[in-house]
């Protein structure tokens, strides 16, 4: 485990995501105490150029940019975050007892996770938002619900190559349930492939609440960075600020998460790199 | 005899930081001669193998690389030689054959083809002439009907077809020297004992030197001219076959020759056991078992693959049967349903009376305890997230013993078995094959068994450590009062711990006896190929007479 710290943390690319990830986190989490004022409120007259009064100047309604980039790293990650966990839970379940039980479960569940994969991912993301009404929960469970085939898929073939492994029989062989088996033995296996494809979904999923509030389907009385660049798009040739600073913020959320998560799986699989 | 075709100089290859030690290979000065066959010895990790992909410039760069030394082949150094330089040296002047064939060759590719695509490489012979070429050499190596092999894929050949494919391909362009990396290790006694008489036939007839990577030194005695024995990454003893044999010099060399299980039986019935019938603990009758081999899924006919098909066994109480057989035979999924990870179709399986065969998971769980399974990877029987103490101490947890005293026991079990009681708090992957293999026959033990089941026990571990394995098992068999079914594949092992062998062929018992008299007087065909196959029977014999 040493050995993992070591080769994660010495990583260049780790690092740099790290530092960025562990500043938009405190922002986050600090939100209410590094921008006190509602990102909604009106502080100034519209269209300030940035670097003058606020560091990020206002929109076209005078509101704090810079209050609201912070306000909307907590709204982002929090989305992205409980979506993940939800996607990774559901999607492992239902490849656990695909994999483990085979057969008939395995068909019937492969079928159901393939029927969700064939339907176009950010469409679907759409229609749940528009059915069940923009709000932040619907938010999680649109984006839980496109992103949990893949973490199924993973963890079935996991769970089909660890299952044929000699330890999985001697508990077999030893009694024990099946329940027991597949939380004690099989699941325990297969982490380090979950917590590589879970950090990348966390990405993905920043991806789809920044275009679903860029459309307007994002939490009505939530700021997020996508709602900021959907607000300042047709402002776009006069004040440029409006996009490219919420952009920039989800560009480099992204690919730290990114960077840590292929320093995640490099350290993991020590051996992948070398051969 | 006197020119050698190779020779390593001082070679030395470092391994990357996080490795065990610094070097693989460390200062070894090695000559092969022409038309000779020298075989390189060596427990795992002694650096054999990265020792032979060095010569072919075969090893991971750049974290395994030479440090050191030369490589000096036909006069000319290969590590001093441009990658363009290395190309046509390999293959074409220097061969080699691998372990497992049916990894090495391309699963897409006809085997025909695969050979053409060699002499392609290195030569500027028309497509005829190849062709011709090819089936003189599969005719050479003893294929079959070699014409209509050629456009034959590999899946459709049998693992020594396979091996003898790659021999063809190594011999395609006469090469002077072929390294041979245990090519014979994947397969059957049978096989293995045909494919090295044919190396050695080959050898004489083309006049090329092979240098034989081993860890057995019956495959040493069958087959060597020559012997070097390796450890820990340096040359330890080498000299003639027949000096290093008989007259060991390196203490190593001893254990290493003492360790190779004779084919003497140890355990030898006495009349008053053969006269006093036994009470049977197991009384398999006419178990059948087969598997539906899934013909795609718009077949309308399912093959089915008769694996067992209808034995008649009896495991005596405190007795220890060999389940003797090739790969095939069914002796493993015979040992599958005993244990109940199968469910026979047909037959009868009696635990001192009950009938098992055919109970649900739930309703074999009270007669677990009796049963109990030793697996053949000791790598992959594990679970890596599992302290060891907990791996052993399972079995009784689920039992409903205490878990204190279960772990307590656990490590009781662990000094039985000759390792320290305080590895319980490590993980397995800090364990050599032998320690792991030691921890999985604890595990087996921890519930108190009346049956263990071995199933190729020791074959995924070196020849010096399987002795010690095989002792283990053999007193802890009397200190417990177990009975043991023991499935091998080599009958030099079944001596080793077995009174009894019941000879396993396509689902049947051909043969069962008592070791002794199946050894002295085999009756049926099969039993006799199997006991002239042991590699090194010429040289053991000499041995046990002197």
């Amino acid at each position: 485990m040493q050995g993992f710290w070591r080769r994660f943390l010495r990583n260049p690319r780790v690092a740099l995501g790290l530092l960025w990830l562990a500043f938009i986190v405190a922002l986050a989490v600090g939100a209410q105490i590094f921008a006190p004022v509602s990102p909604f409120a009106i502080v100034a007259k519209p269209f300030e150029p940035p670097l003058g009064d606020f560091l990020f100047g206002t929109d076209s309604l005078g509101r704090d940019l810079m209050s609201g980039l912070i306000h909307g790293a907590r709204t982002s990650l929090l989305i992205a975050i409980i979506a993940t966990l939800a996607a990774v839970a559901f999607g492992t379940l239902v490849g656990a007892l695909a994999g483990f039980y085979g057969g008939f479960v395995d068909d019937a569940l492969m079928r159901i996770t393939e029927f969700f994969q064939t339907i176009p991912s950010f469409i679907f993301a759409i229609v749940l938002v528009a059915i069940l009404a923009p709000s932040g929960t619907s938010l999680v469970i649109a984006i839980a619900t496109v992103s949990w085939p893949p973490i199924a898929r993973v963890v079935r073939g996991e769970v089909l190559t660890i299952k044929s492994r000699e330890f999985v029989q001697a508990a077999i062989v030893a009694g024990q349930r099946d329940i027991a088996i597949l939380l004690g033995q099989v699941l325990p296996n297969t982490l380090s492939p979950l917590i590589v494809i879970g950090s990348l979904l966390v990405a993905n999923a920043i991806l789809i609440e920044s275009a679903l509030s860029f459309l307007g389907l994002g939490a009505p009385n939530l700021m997020s960075w996508g709602f900021q660049i959907g607000a300042g798009r047709p402002f776009l040739r006069d004040a440029w600020w409006l996009v490219t600073v919420p952009g920039v913020a989800i560009l480099l959320t992204v690919l730290s998460i990114n960077l840590v998560g292929e320093g995640l799986n490099d350290a993991l699989n020590p051996r992948l790199r070398d051969l | 005899m006197s020119d050698p075709v190779l020779r390593i100089e001082n070679l030395t290859v470092s391994l990357p930081s996080w490795a065990d030690r610094p070097r693989a290979v460390d200062g070894v000065c090695l000559e092969v001669m022409r038309k000779e066959i020298l075989c390189v010895v060596g427990e795992s990790g002694s650096g054999k193998s990265v020792m032979c992909k060095s010569i072919l410039r075969l090893l991971p760069e750049p974290h395994v690389r030479i440090s050191a030394g030369r490589i000096i082949y036909e006069g000319q150094d290969l590590l001093a030689l441009p990658d363009e330089g290395m190309r046509s040296i390999r293959g074409g002047r220097i061969a080699m054959i691998f372990q497992e064939p049916m990894v090495a060759l391309n699963p897409l590719m006809t085997v025909g083809r695969q050979t053409d695509e060699i002499i392609e490489a290195h030569t500027t012979l028309r497509p005829a002439d190849r062709r011709k070429r090819i089936v003189e050499v599969f005719g050479d190596v003893r294929l079959p009907d070699s014409v209509r092999l050629l456009s034959s894929y590999p899946h459709e050949l049998s693992g020594g077809q396979r091996q003898r494919v790659m021999i063809a391909m190594a011999l395609v362009l006469e090469p002077a020297l072929i390294i041979a990396d245990e090519p014979t290790t994947a397969l059957d006694v049978t096989t293995q004992a045909q494919i090295l008489k044919l190396l050695k036939e080959l050898q004489a007839k083309h006049g090329t030197a092979i240098m034989f990577i081993t860890h057995d030194f019956g495959v040493v005695a069958e087959i060597a001219d020559r012997v070097a024995v390796m450890r820990h990454g340096a040359l330890v003893e080498h000299g003639h076959v027949g000096d290093v044999l008989t007259h060991p010099q390196h203490a190593y060399t001893r254990a290493l020759i003492a360790a190779v299980p004779s084919l003497m039986p140890r355990h030898v019935l006495r009349a008053s056991d053969t006269t006093q019938p036994k009470s049977n603990l197991l009384a398999i009758t006419d178990l059948k078992k087969s598997y539906a081999s899934r013909g795609g899924a718009f077949s309308l006919t399912r093959e089915r693959v008769r694996a067992v098909a209808g034995v008649c066994l009896d495991v005596p109480k405190g007795r220890s049967l060999a389940l003797v057989g090739e790969s095939g035979s069914g002796k493993s999924t015979l040992a599958r349903c005993i244990v109940g990870l199968e469910r026979p179709d047909a037959g009868a399986i009696r635990l001192e009376g009950t009938d098992i065969a055919g109970l649900s998971r739930a309703g074999m769980r009270p007669y677990r305890k009796a049963l109990q399974m030793v697996f053949q990877d000791p790598f992959a029987s594990l679970n890596p997230r599992w302290r060891v103490g907990d791996i052993i101490a399972q079995g009784p947890i689920v039992n409903g013993t205490p878990r204190a005293i279960a772990l307590q026991e656990a490590r009781e079990l662990l000094r039985l078995v000759g390792l320290d009681p305080k590895v319980a708090d490590r993980y397995p992957h800090e364990f050599s094959g032998g320690q792991r293999q030691r921890i999985g026959i604890a595990r087996a033990l921890a519930v108190k068994p009346k049956l263990i089941v071995a199933d190729e026990p020791v074959s995924a571990l070196d020849v010096s450590v399987q002795k010690q394995v095989l002792d283990l098992l053999d007193e802890l068999r009397t200190t417990f009062e177990l009975s043991m079914l023991f499935i091998t594949h080599d009958l030099r092992v079944a001596a080793h711990v077995c009174e009894e062998i019941a000879v396993m062929k396509d689902g049947a018992i051909v043969e069962h006896g008592s070791t002794a008299d199946i050894f002295a007087r085999p009756q049926h065909d099969y039993t006799k190929t199997l006991l002239a196959s042991v590699p090194g029977r010429a040289w053991q014999s000499k041995c046990a007479t002197r």
